[in-house]
């Protein structure tokens, strides 16, 4: 990086913090604090939605996912769009007929308080833990990279998001979000732009896309029924429909960028936009990764993209010699590849099987080094860190990318750290706020200028509470996958509430409540009691909780009418 | 605890004030298919190149 990249970067991202901190210093309604000013159109309110879903990690990892697996995982948002016709036509109406600050109201509105306090409490629990991995994650990937020292990172932009959300809440996160997403559309525009024209001479757009597609990197779709796939068009459907369902219809952090503006039809057309723009959008990153992995075939690249991983364990002659191994592999695929592209203009259909058939080989035997490279890793150290596809995009940017673009591709990934962190401190400090602390002091709710001041504070705290969870990350790695997975373990049983509450409209509020204790109960015993993927238990929490509210409400005498 | 509830607002037979399109029904049908437009689109696009 040079100067004009750090004039850059700070200049973007500072001077949007501070003109969202400046803005929307004078913002003195509850209403406008906690969902944003009240004449916010649809397309602020889609790009909030679209900035909060994107995090920096989307654009770290969704490259990477398409140099190491290839495009299939773009089938993975095939729910989305009909997950939130499904919140846009039953969620979101009832959320605005009520009113409501918060999506755990509304099952206080349906139920009772107890059942409001549990959906609240469930929010916490898991998005507080996930919190501090927004920041953390993206911070170690760019400071490994770059050399940073990693605790300045994660105070800098730890700090930058607390003063601007804490200043202005909603209304400062909805105006940030239209600027951060201006500068990620600018900085995925100028990557692809420039990587086109990196690819090598005589291959060009055409030639890399057609061999990307040759080497297996460009199945985009895969009706197959084979369980053991991971990525196919079912998979995408349901699982995917049912984690939107659950993200979009229920997490606070989603529910607060859409339930405000002018009127429920900015807020449906807001969804419509991101229910339309997600898949080209996600199709669009997936190809980068696709054409990295063209261009990585011909440009010269470490072994093993995480350097500063390799670098800490390298130091015998088998890495020298995994090195030398990969450095033959890539100049035979290269030559496989022109080989391939010559026979495949010829119009010899043989003479191109052939050649096809020799380029997936010498592919193949680089990508074997590769995995040969990370298994040298783990002998070298069990707990070294293996998976180094989140730095290949990273990677490409700071070694190929002219000054200035570096600058705007870093200040990209900035941008959606804090559009993302943003939208979750608002959620956590407001939930925090009506949920909880308005439960325990009802006479302070008609004071409004007291409710401000409490948001705000809860709104700092849960910022301080997230860096200061960032800081301590580094020493306890594992920890971000127990996050994940103990989001899995709650928002399944979260969903099922909300479930119960718009669609089985007889179930009161004892049954749901005891139901979805008992549900969180069986899904913790199962956790701990059998082996299944995770995200297993998205399914089973909501399934469990939605058959034992049915057989609870059975049960249980009716309340008189 | 909620403030005062909205007065009703526009249900689904009602117009979404989007040109070309007469209730709410129709934008998210159209919206359905342009998602089954992409898979097509996106099933096309792995034959020729996958």
């Amino acid at each position: 990086m040079n100067v004009v990249d750090w004039i850059v970067l700070l200049a973007t991202i500072v001077g949007i913090a501070a003109y969202g901190a400046w803005r929307t210093r004078q913002v003195r309604s509850l209403n406008t604090y906690l969902r944003g000013k009240p004449s916010t159109g649809w397309g602020t309110i889609g790009l909030s939605v679209m900035a909060t879903q994107a995090s920096a990690i989307t654009y770290l990892s969704i490259p990477g996912q398409g140099f190491e697996s290839g495009i299939g995982f773009v089938q993975n948002y095939f729910g989305l769009p009909l997950a939130l016709i499904i919140v846009c036509a039953v969620f979101l109406p009832m959320y605005r007929r009520l009113n409501v600050y918060t999506a755990y109201q509304f099952l206080g509105e349906r139920f009772d308080e107890k059942t409001r306090l549990l959906g609240a409490g469930l929010f916490l629990l898991q998005r507080g833990l996930a919190t501090g991995v927004t920041i953390y994650a993206p911070a170690i990937i760019v400071s490994t990279v770059l050399g940073w020292p990693l605790d300045p990172v994660i105070v800098a932009t730890g700090l930058l998001v607390i003063v601007y959300t804490v200043t202005g809440g909603s209304e400062a996160v909805a105006l940030t979000h239209r600027w951060q997403m201006a500068v990620i559309a600018a900085g995925m525009v100028t990557a692809l732009i420039l990587l086109i024209l990196r690819l090598p001479d005589g291959l060009h757009f055409t030639g890399s896309v057609a061999a990307a597609g040759a080497l297996g990197k460009l199945h985009a779709v895969d009706f197959s029924l084979d369980p053991s796939r991971r990525y196919t068009v079912w998979t995408g459907l349901f699982g995917g429909l049912f984690l939107s369902l659950s993200y979009f219809g229920t997490d606070q952090s989603q529910v607060q960028r859409y339930i405000g503006g002018s009127s429920l039809r900015e807020g449906r057309l807001g969804l419509m936009f991101n229910a339309m723009l997600k898949i080209p959008m996600q199709f669009v990153i997936l190809m980068v990764g696709a054409l990295l992995f063209v261009f990585y075939q011909f440009a010269p690249h470490p072994v093993f993209f995480n350097q500063a991983e390799w670098r800490r364990h390298s130091q015998d002659s088998r890495f020298r010699a995994i090195e030398a191994e990969h450095a033959q592999a890539l100049a035979q695929s290269q030559s496989a590849i022109r080989a391939w592209l010559q026979a495949r203009a010829s119009d010899d259909v043989a003479r191109e099987a052939t050649a096809r058939a020799a380029m997936v080989a010498a592919s193949d035997r680089a990508q074997a080094i590769r995995a040969e490279a990370r298994a040298a890793l783990l002998a070298a150290d069990p707990r070294a860190k293996v998976k180094d596809s989140d730095y290949v995009f990273i990677t490409f940017i700071v070694t190929q990318l002219p000054h200035g673009a570096i600058g705007l591709l870093l200040a990209m990934m900035f941008a959606a750290a804090l559009s993302s962190k943003a939208s979750e401190l608002a959620a956590l400090g407001t939930t925090t706020t009506i949920d909880f602390w308005r439960h325990f002091r009802p006479l302070a709710a008609a004071d409004e200028a007291r409710n401000m001041r409490v948001a705000r504070r809860f709104t700092a705290l849960w910022g301080i509470f997230a860096v200061a969870f960032a800081l301590f990350a580094g020493f306890a790695e594992n920890l971000i996958e127990a996050i994940n997975i103990l989001g899995s373990i709650f928002y399944g049983v979260l969903l099922g509430l909300f479930l119960v509450a718009f669609f089985l409209r007889h179930v009161g509020g004892s049954a749901v409540f005891f139901a979805a204790i008992a549900a969180q109960t069986l899904v913790i015993v199962m956790y701990f009691s059998l082996n299944i993927g995770y995200l297993w238990y998205n399914l089973i929490g909501c399934a469990a909780c939605v058959a034992l509210s049915l057989a609870l409400q059975a049960i249980l005498p009716r309340r008189a009418p | 605890m909620t403030s005062a509830p909205r007065p009703e607002e526009p249900l689904e037979t009602e117009s979404p004030d989007v040109p070309g399109f007469g209730t709410w029904r129709a934008v998210y049908f159209f919206v359905f298919g342009w998602f089954v437009l992409l898979v097509v689109l996106l099933t096309a696009f792995t034959a020729m190149f996958a």
